[in-house]
């Protein structure tokens, strides 16, 4: 478990960040999402040591993350790039070797990273040959040949396409299942849903959210309900203490106290109710809602 | 998938870090034209200034002359002269005529009971052979005629301005490019800045020592084969304490072009922002050549750090220096390399992170 507790940034007048404090479970992937210049960069650099934090803690499993266990983090920054002029296997090799490898056995290392991510093929190939995406997938072998305890990616995903982003996932599931805690920040909050079981909201240089997936839609629920019936519902309108949030005939998603619902939905039995039910929101929602 | 056989990733110690982007450094520079072609470009230079240095500094060659026999005992034992014997007067002067030589020696009733005869200039030369003149005691000879010294100082200056401009720009190259790429950040969380540092100073500095080595050897072989015997052992000492100075130089100057380089991200502003270290590096060069038998300056140059490199040796070659002169003048350069090392580490430090607009270096030497 890698825990950030009240780190704070400034830059010169501006605070980057107030107060960050969120845990990084083992074995789980952990999303981090916010908009641009919410401070997803910054947390991962001080994460990995590249920036002092005015204040604040870094901790695994109880100690102070100092340079030793950073050895053990892999990472992967926002706007990639390799050694143009390097090969791609030399230059994954190298990577590791500076993190501690044996000569052998990272050369071992890359080899098997590299065909698990389809770019066998392009081993011996310049970097700046290879195409974005290829590109991106050699980076994430970088951050991922010395077998990491840690890993950040900043926006693994931007850019690639369906199938990168599949064999791409599957890596970092395989890492996280391997015991290693894994943290990856995305715009992409449809694919955080499906990857991710932990998520961290930012915004603003502050934490709004963090938790598990699930226990945060259920807490952002709030009280909306979502009704299906057979025939209209323009009375529901009417009833006391009801929001009505979206409309189709036959269907709504509302808000209202759950005595309110209670009401609703006998009285929607006449109607011929085809479902009731808590509406759960999306990622998405849960985000919108939360940064606002 | 990738868990490796055994061997889990432990702490790089500072010196296997420095030694791994060191060997980086040393590998990509041997596999890049642009280096080995600037390489051969530089030997060749050193060449052709020692080939026409050579011919610069040989005296002339022979002057061809007649005489008659009378006059036959003049020229006998006299050295630089091709001596043609004709068989009269008259024949003698239809050699000089047709120019088959550049002046004839002929009997005269004059004291000296010769005269010379020549076509339309006085025969200099031949002139000096046959004076007598009064013998001179040097009591501090220099012994180097006026071409070579020149052609000298020129190959001190350009070798190392060109090195350094070559190592040194390579460097700054290196530096920007993690920088623009971003590998800096997956790189200083691997190691820290001082080893990722100290690895690049230390690659190009191997790299312009083997190369400064390489244009030594060449020069000594090139001086040899001219035939220069004395000339080089005139200038085999000089030589080693050239690559002394610069290989210790040279350090002081990778240092301040990785800082200098460090402040900026982008490789179309490396020229600027490294160009006061160019410049640094170009006034040895150009104040070598303007000012080769200037002792003062010369001493001058032989004292401050980035010019010791060219200056040191030149005095060394001209006579001027005293045994212990190149040894203070060399712990001035360690001490300000020291100095200069602590200082451009902690701008190069304090910029890597810093992407976008030029740090100021007085900003970057802050925090």
């Amino acid at each position: 478990m890698l825990t950030l507790t009240g780190i704070t940034k400034t830059y010169g007048d501006r605070r980057a960040l107030d107060d960050v404090s969120f845990g990084i479970e083992r074995g789980r992937l952990t999303g981090f999402v916010g908009a641009n210049g919410a401070g997803k960069t910054t947390t991962m650099r001080i994460l990995l040591g590249l920036l002092v934090p005015d204040g604040g803690t870094v901790e695994q499993d109880g100690m102070v993350v100092g340079a030793d266990q950073r050895r053990r983090f892999g990472y992967m920054p926002e706007e990639r790039g390799l050694y143009p002029k390097m090969k791609v296997a030399e230059q994954i090799e190298y990577l590791g070797r500076l993190r501690g490898m044996g000569k052998r056995s990272a050369a071992s290392a890359t080899a098997e990273l590299l065909e698990r991510l389809g770019l066998s093929e392009r081993a011996g190939d310049l970097v700046e040959k290879l195409s974005l995406g290829n590109q991106q997938r050699a980076q994430i072998a970088a951050a991922l040949v010395h077998d990491p305890d840690v890993l950040v990616l900043d926006e693994p995903f931007s850019g690639l396409d369906p199938l990168a982003v599949d064999s791409v996932a599957g890596v970092l599931s395989d890492a996280a299942a391997r015991g290693a805690s894994v943290l990856f920040s995305s715009h992409q909050l449809e694919l955080v849903e499906r990857l991710c079981q932990d998520i961290v909201v930012i915004a603003g240089g502050t934490i709004r959210a963090s938790g598990s997936a699930d226990a945060l839609r259920d807490q952002n629920a709030g009280s909306r309900f979502e009704l299906l019936v057979r025939q209209d519902l323009e009375w529901l309108s009417a009833v006391d203490g009801v929001r009505i949030l979206q409309a189709r005939p036959g269907w709504a998603l509302f808000e209202a106290s759950p005595e309110t619902a209670q009401r609703v939905l006998e009285r929607a039995i006449g109607s011929g109710v085809v479902s009731f039910a808590p509406h759960r929101p999306s990622l998405t929602e849960v985000f919108r809602e939360v940064v606002q | 998938m990738s868990a490796p056989s055994g061997e889990r990733a432990r702490l790089l110690p500072f010196r296997s870090a420095v030694a791994l982007v060191a060997s980086r450094e040393i590998r990509m520079a041997l596999r890049s034209k642009a280096f080995l072609i600037s390489t051969g470009i530089l030997m060749l230079a050193v060449l052709a200034s020692i080939v026409i240095g050579g011919f610069a500094s040989r005296s002339g060659s022979d002057t061809a002359v007649a005489v008659v026999a009378e006059t036959s005992s003049i020229v006998d034992g006299v050295d630089g002269l091709t001596v043609t014997s004709a068989d009269s007067e008259s024949d003698a002067e239809q050699l000089v005529r047709d120019g088959k030589v550049s002046a004839a020696v002929l009997p005269s009733d004059e004291p000296l009971g010769y005269r010379i005869v020549a076509l339309d200039e006085s025969p200099g030369s031949l002139v000096q052979r046959l004076s007598v003149s009064p013998s001179v005691e040097l009591l501090t000879p220099s012994q180097q005629d006026g071409a070579l010294v020149y052609f000298v100082a020129l190959g001190f200056g350009l070798v190392f301005f060109m090195s350094s401009i070559t190592f040194g720009s390579a460097i700054a190259q290196s530096v920007v490019e993690e920088k623009q790429t971003r590998v800096v950040e997956i790189l200083l969380s691997a190691i820290p800045a001082r080893a990722l540092l100290a690895g690049k100073v230390i690659g190009n500095s191997v790299l312009a020592f083997g190369q400064i080595v390489a244009i030594a050897l060449l020069a000594s072989v090139g001086i040899a084969i001219n035939g220069a015997g004395s000339l080089l052992s005139a200038i085999g000492a000089p030589i080693v304490w050239f690559v002394v100075f610069f290989t210790v130089g040279f350090v002081l100057l990778a240092a301040l072009f990785a800082a200098t380089a460090a402040t900026v991200s982008r490789q179309q502003d490396v020229a600027t922002a490294t160009a006061p270290v160019t410049t640094l590096v170009m006034i040895p060069y150009l104040a070598i050549l303007f000012f080769t038998s200037n002792e003062a300056v010369l001493t001058v140059m032989s004292y401050v750090p980035f010019s010791s490199p060219v200056g040191m040796p030149m005095r060394l070659y001209l006579g001027q220096a005293q045994w212990w002169e190149p040894l203070l003048s060399l712990a001035i350069v360690i001490a300000s390399t020291v100095v200069v090392i602590a200082v451009g580490a902690r701008i190069y430090e304090n910029s890597l992170l810093r992407m976008g607009s030029k740090v100021s270096l007085r900003a970057a030497y802050k925090r």
